[in-house]
């Protein structure tokens, strides 16, 4: 019974097209073979245009891995089949570690990464198709800080995702550009989505749901990639989320309040509209500015051109989770309106533009760092003044789309 | 019995050993066995192989290691402006880790046409053998007199690139001009200086920064693998924000162990750096390769410098 299962873990690195762009097809091993040093191996053995399937099974990993070859494809058999497993995990700051460029990762799971599940940085074109990451013991502080998390690259797809437990984002792009988000779950994380200090990015189509917060779009001051603007976000279910922030403290998503929808954050030009927003017990859609101290001079903590409209809205704001929440709510009739804004910087500096027939509350906070003890919430109509022009569709190219037909 | 004596006569004649094989140094193969380089006869160094040491060294679970330049006949280092080794094709470092008299692993970066290649070979007796996927290695390290056993961690090639790619380049770290002490491969007297992190009599900020330009800089610097979390590490790093003072996190995780700044001046016990360097849990600890064990002796000096900073200054 064991001899067959001992062959097959021999025969690890199976060549099957003597072609150029090969295919080299990887198992998951059996005892006493390490299936890291066989599939690490693999990883470097890669040429461009080169496929490294992974064949069905869960694959038990004792340390990160690492790919730094340009144009090669990851491909195991489905999320549920071709499964990562990076609980005995001893060292690495994250499952997979992608360096190159033209990247696919499809059709396989990441699961119980010590530190990041798949991070991809100066990775430019990469393609995340069909992938499962995954916390497996539910929301835990001492869980990674992000599933998937692309950084500091240009054209970034990721699509038909699910992401559950991140303990910061289970979907985080940061300071990229040219980003497509759609069609993927993000469940069960502290943030759903979070698209950080980028330029041009679509979020559509995706659902998130309870996590502390569904969809942020953040700026933060110090980094290399700063002026976050244009993002879109549409078409998207972002409902129930009602997990209790469990972030480490520290970390700007520890501040963000359970039953938060979207939350906008010091960017320009990010354009809200056509989501099913609702069940969300803060607020649905939150419009704030960056509040701790800076240094930096070229930072720019408020939010600004920033539009919601036609969204369809559910109940919220009924248990608002900031300081006085609670009695804001009651004096308010039970519950706080749907849209919440800080107020810092003031209409004509931020000019937030709410088009969605549902109530608007500012808090009034003159600047970011007012405290809230000195808000005076009230009503507010965002609905008036000029039109701000939407950023165009972000278009990746072609061979992006191409890899997931 | 007369069949002995050309043998005896040779050994009288005491033959030059073969070279270091440079021809493999600048070829494309990976040789998968160390003495193939030719770079030691026995535990001699060959010619043109000369060993070095750095003032403040990197920390790989207190670990001790033998340093070597190896340079072709007639060429010799130079260093750029900013004391970096400028070496010719044909150069290698050899770097090998030992616990005690034991040979765990040698590292050696080869300097081809095409660029650095960076290959991990693992001790097996006499003989060290390349592990490209890296491994690991039961060792027992003695730490204070204490045995204490790890499972030592070889690199793979692209952690090797990890700390040693610079805008993703491959480049020497280790025999920078400023961390080699002057006569050393050819370095003069004169500019700035690292102290030996160890060294009391230094200033302890002068200490803190050399150890983590050398521990943390390789990553943490704008071309480095740590560049998108704006903490710049390097002995250069002159903005108080970028050398984490006052810096809140981006994306730590639970690395930042609760704490609101990379270092919060005055307060060791509240800053994420020595949270990060105080614990070996991957997802948590830094460097993020490179260690299993915390650096008792490097968490202090750290912990001093911030200890001794102005709250708030």
């Amino acid at each position: 019974m064991n001899k067959p299962c001992l062959l097959l873990a021999a025969a690890l690195l199976v060549p099957l097209a003597p072609l150029h762009a090969k295919t080299i097809a990887v198992g998951p091993g059996g005892v006493g073979v390490n299936a890291r040093e066989a599939l690490q191996t693999a990883l470097l053995d890669l040429k461009p245009g080169d496929t490294l399937v992974l064949a069905t099974g869960r694959y038990v990993l004792d340390d990160g891995l690492s790919l730094d070859i340009d144009g090669v494809t990851i491909d195991g058999t489905g999320p549920d089949k071709t499964i990562l497993d990076f609980s005995g995990q001893k060292s690495a700051g994250e499952g997979l570690l992608v360096t190159s460029d033209d990247v696919v990762l499809r059709d396989f799971a990441v699961e119980n990464a010590r530190g990041d599940a798949i991070k991809s940085k100066g990775a430019d074109r990469i393609v995340y198709y069909n992938l499962r990451v995954e916390w497996t013991g539910g929301p835990k502080e001492t869980n990674g800080a992000y599933g998937i998390y692309p950084v500091s690259s240009t054209d970034v797809l990721i699509d038909k995702v699910v992401a559950r437990g991140a303990s910061d984002a289970g979907i985080y792009v940061g300071q990229s550009r040219n980003i497509v988000v759609r069609n993927s779950l993000a469940e069960l994380n502290v943030a759903g989505i979070e698209i950080e200090n980028s330029y041009n990015a679509d979020v559509h189509d995706n659902v998130a749901t309870k996590n502390t917060g569904g969809v942020l779009v953040f700026d933060l001051p110090d980094l290399p990639q700063m002026g976050g603007h244009s993002v879109r976000i549409f078409n998207n279910r972002i409902v129930d989320n009602s997990t209790p922030n469990f972030a480490p403290k520290g970390n700007i998503v520890a501040s963000v309040p359970s039953g938060t929808g979207v939350m906008v954050m010091a960017n320009r030009n990010v354009h809200v509209f056509g989501n099913t927003i609702g069940d969300n017990s803060t607020a649905n859609v939150m419009v704030v500015a960056y509040k701790r101290p800076f240094t930096d001079k070229t930072y720019n903590p408020l939010p600004r051109d920033v539009v919601v409209r036609d969204n369809t809205h559910g109940r919220s704001g009924w248990a608002p989770g900031f300081v006085g929440g609670d009695m804001l709510a009651k004096a308010m009739g039970g519950s706080i309106m749907p849209i919440f804004w800080d107020g810092a910087g003031g209409a004509a500096a931020t000019n937030i533009r709410v088009i969605d027939k549902v109530g608007v509350l500012t808090m009034g906070l003159p600047e970011p760092l007012t405290p809230i003890m000195d808000a005076k919430p009230a009503a507010v109509d965002l609905s008036k003044g000029a039109a701000i022009a939407e950023p165009a569709r972000v278009v990746l190219p072609a061979s992006m789309e191409a890899a997931i037909k | 019995m007369w069949r002995v004596l050309p043998a005896l006569l040779l050994l009288g004649a005491a033959p030059v050993p073969p070279p270091v094989a440079l021809d493999l140094i600048q070829s494309d193969v990976l040789p998968p066995k160390l003495s193939e380089f030719r770079f030691f006869n026995g535990t001699a160094a060959n010619t043109g192989v000369r060993p070095y040491a750095l003032n403040t060294a990197l920390f790989s679970d207190y670990t001790d290691k033998d340093r070597f330049l190896y340079l072709p006949p007639g060429t010799r280092a130079v260093f750029d402006g900013d004391g970096l080794p400028v070496l010719p094709v044909g150069a290698a470092l050899i770097k090998t880790f030992r616990s005690g008299a034991t040979k765990i692993e040698t590292r050696v970066m080869l300097h081809r046409a095409g660029g650095w290649v960076a290959l991990p070979y693992v001790w097996q007796g006499d003989e060290a053998v390349l592990k490209r996927a890296g491994t690991r290695v039961a060792v027992t390290m003695t730490v204070n007199g204490q045995a204490q056993a790890i499972d030592y961690a070889v690199p793979n090639v692209n952690q090797c690139k990890e700390c040693h790619a610079s805008n993703g380049i491959m480049t020497p770290i280790g025999p920078k001009a400023r961390n080699l002490t002057p006569g050393m491969l050819g370095v003069t007297a004169g500019g700035v200086r690292l102290p030996k992190w160890g060294d009391s009599v230094a200033p302890l900020e002068a200490r803190a920064r050399a150890y983590l330009d050398v521990n943390c800089g390789h990553c943490h610097n704008p071309k480095g693998a740590a560049s998108n979390s704006g903490l710049n590490l390097t002995w250069e790093t002159t903005n108080r924000t970028a050398l984490g003072i006052g810096k809140t996190p981006v994306a730590a995780g639970r690395g930042s162990g609760g704490h609101l700044y990379a270092i919060d001046p005055g307060h060791p016990e509240r800053s994420i750096m020595v949270h990060r360097m105080a614990t070996a849990e991957p997802g948590v600890a830094m460097p993020e390769v490179g260690r299993l064990l915390v650096h008792k002796e490097g968490v202090k000096l750290v912990s001093d410098w911030i200890a001794g900073m102005k709250p708030n200054g």
